[in-house]
């Protein structure tokens, strides 16, 4: 860590930084200052304004109020041309790489500033910047053979390319395996040798402090809290955590505190309850085979069982197929082979209503585009999946003081902040939406509850009382499957990981103290094969 | 994305003042949408007629004169059969988001059909028979017209707006060679059908001019409004309407549901051909094509897809279209003219609708997916609003 002479101004500086937004003040009056060879955690939850602070460093949103100084010189940011120019280079959450191209294609893309396509320099200009942060890259292989540690490290590059100085990484560790993350710390301690500042978002407290040169904490807007260097060094790491929780959620902190990230020990395995292995099986896979649609993957031959009280996890990178998995189940797709068995009976062929009544449920990850219709209001949205059904509809005639009043007792038990049950659902945030598809799912009497990444996007509190449903699903003698890009909620929540890969089940381990490592290294080794 | 506490402390408690003055607010917004661009149209087509050297006055008083005053309001009525069926027609269809544009053909189709077999069936059968077989004809012919786009949308999502539009040419034509071949009139050169004897129409309502068909209307519209507010398929065709994705995630068989849906609002149109043929024509000639459906359109979005609102919708146009026809001829104007306060109709709410988009001034007529394809014109959007 090196510190910077007092004389030399901060690489970066944003002053009094203010913008809103229709109903919200994005960002209020924040300050902040980056400095050569630091990385600088920005922590906060979704919604506390860290998106908006970073397209205002790459030129993607325009600031109501305040400066930014580069090198001390006052330099507004209008275009991401601009951003470029200066040496600001992003590493967006998603991939941004075009899967069908190279490597090198894919970083020739992104330099326009001549017609011709150099290969050459291109080639060594690869070669460097793979030499200074330590990686290899083959330029050849296609960016969707990549595993996606890999695919980062290519985004890192990319990033790099025309002379970055501030590399700001937008959540990067959140689909990578234990060993990605560990490989992508290695990759920021290369870049801040060579002089490079880092902004570093994530929720995940423990990796802010041990990445993290500083820290910086937003919370509505507000910067509410800084660690500098010095306390980093100085103050223990279960110390500062607990102010770091403090200041994130204020007076809420002690109802969060069951969220993996804000664990105090991540090595310890959470899940303590222990699945009977002669528990009833209540819902069986047996060689399940499904067409993909369009781009996304199908899946080919999956096979499991899935025991009364059972949380089974489903770890994956995205698009492995996941989305055919859990629209197989629910019965929304088509399965071409294989059965599905729900208390030892077919239900292969059932339609999605059918099933519904049997108990098998499907709380989907699209919420706005197919979990709920926007343009209804909340009490209709939590029937959607019973329609014509008595005694919600009399002779196809609609019942709705029959369906309000159940609505209203829902909306309570699920704690839904709506203000009526009759407002459209579209008008509510995202985890109250969330909230509603719960509860539809959740009442009459569910048995098998298939979530698809059931807190993405969600804030730290709803994200905690989402898990705790499931676990209550699973000790009320339910069962559930988990599918989630995000390892750390499989590991807090499931008895048992299946790693779903190009497609397939790659192997089945149960949850542990090195569950994390062993479900990464299913995820390594079957990218390893295929791309072999 | 604020947290919750911005939403609302009183988790479904009944606030009864506030949800009063959301629903004012919402019904002026509805008043505003649905009655401005009538009320624009009319505003701007006085300046246009001012700027044709012609009196409005003597124009808009020449219309209620021919279509309101001294009994002319039964000619309007009568009008207004054909109207309503079609519009209970477009609205069961446009619900689904899906569009027949090809009414026209569908229509003529029934009502060439109608035309023929009319002067036979009503000798045959007795007459209250020969008006309930006449009207399932047409409304089977014209929603079998409907299937070859429902199925091709159902099946391999081919786009409704040109397959409709390609039945109706060749429907059109079908009709037109079903009125010369054998629906013939052998007594007449002129290519028409033989007509219906007057006694053998479709009976006035007592005291009246007005033909019984009228009340078929009323009684379609109704159902209509009925189904699709009240019963679980209607709330199905919401559905999908809104988005198909949404509708097979909770089990709605779509592709089924766009077959029904498309056969049920060609059968609405079919409706319109036996009541107008029956009630006011007895005969059907090539070349005759009163292209109701293309008139009516924006009052089916003016009443938001619902299909009770749509009457007072369609009693003015008829009115309009009743009184329009001799107003022109007073102040020695084209019928044309007509079409253009439709026009203009079109283009305010239109207008009305962007500027409500930019103020969010509550619901849209339009479903989202319907509204996407007509402002897309507008470009320089985003892509997710």
């Amino acid at each position: 860590m090196s510190q910077p002479s007092a004389q030399a101004p901060p690489l970066v500086e944003l002053r009094n930084i203010t913008k809103a937004f229709p109903n919200v003040l994005a960002n209020d009056d924040i300050d902040l200052t980056l400095r050569a060879g630091e990385i600088h955690c920005l922590l906060g939850e979704n919604g506390a304004g860290k998106s908006t602070l970073i397209g205002i460093l790459c030129g993607l949103v325009k600031p109501d109020r305040g400066l930014i100084r580069i090198d001390g010189v006052e330099t507004p940011i209008p275009s991401p041309r601009r951003a470029l120019e200066l040496g600001i280079g992003t590493v967006h959450q998603h991939s941004t790489l075009i899967p069908a191209l190279t490597v090198l294609e894919n970083l020739m893309l992104g330099d326009s500033r001549s017609l011709r396509l150099d290969q050459r320099s291109a080639r060594s200009r690869l070669a460097e910047l793979s030499a200074q942060l330590g990686v290899e890259i083959d330029p050849e292989s296609k960016a969707a053979d990549l595993a996606l540690g890999h695919q980062q490290q290519v985004e890192i590059v990319k990033a790099l390319w025309r002379g970055s100085r501030l590399l700001i990484l937008d959540e990067p560790t959140s689909m990578l395996t234990p060993q990605g993350v560990a490989e992508l710390a290695k990759v920021l301690g290369r870049l801040k040798e060579s002089g490079q500042a880092v902004i570093f978002i994530t929720h995940k407290l423990h990796e802010a402090l041990s990445l993290g040169d500083a820290i910086s904490i937003l919370r509505q807007g507000r910067l509410v809290g800084e660690i500098d260097a010095a306390e980093l060094t100085t103050r223990s790491h279960s110390e500062l955590r607990g102010e770091i929780v403090r200041i994130m959620f204020g007076e809420e902190a002690r109802t969060v505190g069951g969220v993996a990230e804000l664990r105090e020990d991540l090595a310890e395995p959470r899940s303590t309850r222990r699945v009977d292995e002669d528990a009833e099986v209540v819902l069986e896979l047996q060689g399940l085979t499904v067409a993909g649609e369009g781009s996304e993957r199908g899946i080919a031959d999956v096979s499991f069982v899935l025991h009364q009280g059972e949380i089974l996890g489903i770890a994956g990178m995205d698009g492995s197929g996941q989305r055919a998995l859990a629209e197989a189940i629910a019965g929304q797709r088509r399965a071409s082979h294989g059965h599905v068995f729900l208390y030892g009976g077919e239900v292969t062929r059932l339609t999605v209503s059918r099933r519904q009544k049997l108990g098998l449920r499907y709380v989907t990850d699209d919420r706005l585009g197919e979990g709920t219709v926007g343009v209804l209001p909340v009490s209709l949205n939590l029937f959607l999946k019973r329609v014509g059904e008595h005694p919600y509809w009399r002779h196809g005639r609609i019942q709705r003081t029959v369906i309000d009043g159940r609505a209203t007792e829902l909306v309570r038990e699920f704690d839904v902040r709506t203000p009526f049950v009759t407002t459209r659902v579209s008008t509510l945030s995202g985890g109250n939406i969330q909230k509603v598809l719960l509860a539809r799912e959740l009442s009459f009497e569910p048995k098998v509850v298939v979530f698809h990444k059931p807190t993405y996007g969600l804030d730290v509190k709803t994200t905690a009382s989402v898990r705790e449903l499931i676990r209550q699903l699973a000790e009320s003698g339910g069962a559930a499957v988990v599918i989630s890009t995000d390892l750390d909620e499989l590991l807090e929540l499931c008895d048992r990981i299946a790693v779903l890969s190009r497609g397939q089940l790659v192997g089945t381990t149960t949850n542990g103290p090195d569950a994390a490592e062993r479900v990464g290294e299913l995820m390594i080794a079957e990218t390893k094969t295929a791309a072999a | 994305m604020s947290t919750e506490s911005a939403t609302g402390r009183g988790v479904a408690a009944t606030q009864p003042g506030r949800m009063r003055s959301l629903r004012a607010e919402r019904l002026l917004d509805i008043a505003i949408r649905s009655i401005g661009p009538v009320l624009l149209a009319l505003g701007a087509g006085a300046l246009l007629l001012l700027a044709l050297g012609r009196d409005p006055v003597t124009f808009y008083r020449a219309v209620w004169n021919g279509g309101v005053a001294s009994g002319a309001w039964q000619d309007s009525a009568i009008s207004m059969a054909p109207f309503l069926l079609i519009a209970a027609g477009l609205t069961v269809i446009f619900r689904a988001n899906i569009w027949n544009l090809g009414y026209n053909g569908q229509f003529l189709l029934g009502a060439a059909l109608v035309s023929g077999y009319a002067p036979s069936l009503v000798t045959h059968v007795p007459l209250w028979l020969a008006f309930v077989l006449l009207f399932l004809l047409s409304g089977a012919v014209a929603g079998a017209w409907t299937l070859v786009p429902a199925v091709l949308k159902a099946r391999f999502g081919t786009n409704e707006i040109i397959t409709t539009l390609m039945m109706s040419f060749i429907g059109i034509d079908v009709a037109s060679i079903l009125i010369k071949g054998p629906f013939h009139d052998p007594t007449t050169p002129l290519p028409q059908t033989a007509v219906v004897p007057f006694d053998k129409m479709l009976p006035a309502i007592p005291g009246t001019r007005i033909h019984s068909g009228l009340l078929v209307a009323f009684a379609a519209v109704i159902v209509v409004h009925y189904v699709l507010t009240r019963t679980s398929w209607g709330l199905r065709l919401q559905i999908m309407g809104a988005n198909p994705k949404a509708a097979r995630h909770f089990g709605v068989s779509v592709s089924r549901l766009i077959v029904v849906s498309f056969f049920v609002s060609g059968f609405l149109v079919g409706l319109a051909a036996t009541a107008d043929i029956m009630g006011l024509w007895g005969y059907i000639r090539t070349g005759w094509n009163p292209a109701y459906g293309d008139t009516i359109i924006p009052f089916v979005f003016l009443a938001r897809l619902n299909a009770l609102a749509v009457v007072p919708f369609i009693a003015f146009f008829a009115v309009l279209y009743t009184g329009g026809d001799l107003a022109a001829q007073q102040v020695n104007l084209s019928t044309d003219f007509l079409y253009v306060l439709v026009g203009l109709i079109l283009l305010f709410m239109t207008v009305i609708e962007y500027f409500g988009r930019k103020r969010d001034l509550g619901a849209s007529y339009l479903s989202p997916g319907l509204r996407q394809s007509l402002l897309s014109g507008f470009g320089r959007r985003k892509a997710n609003e």
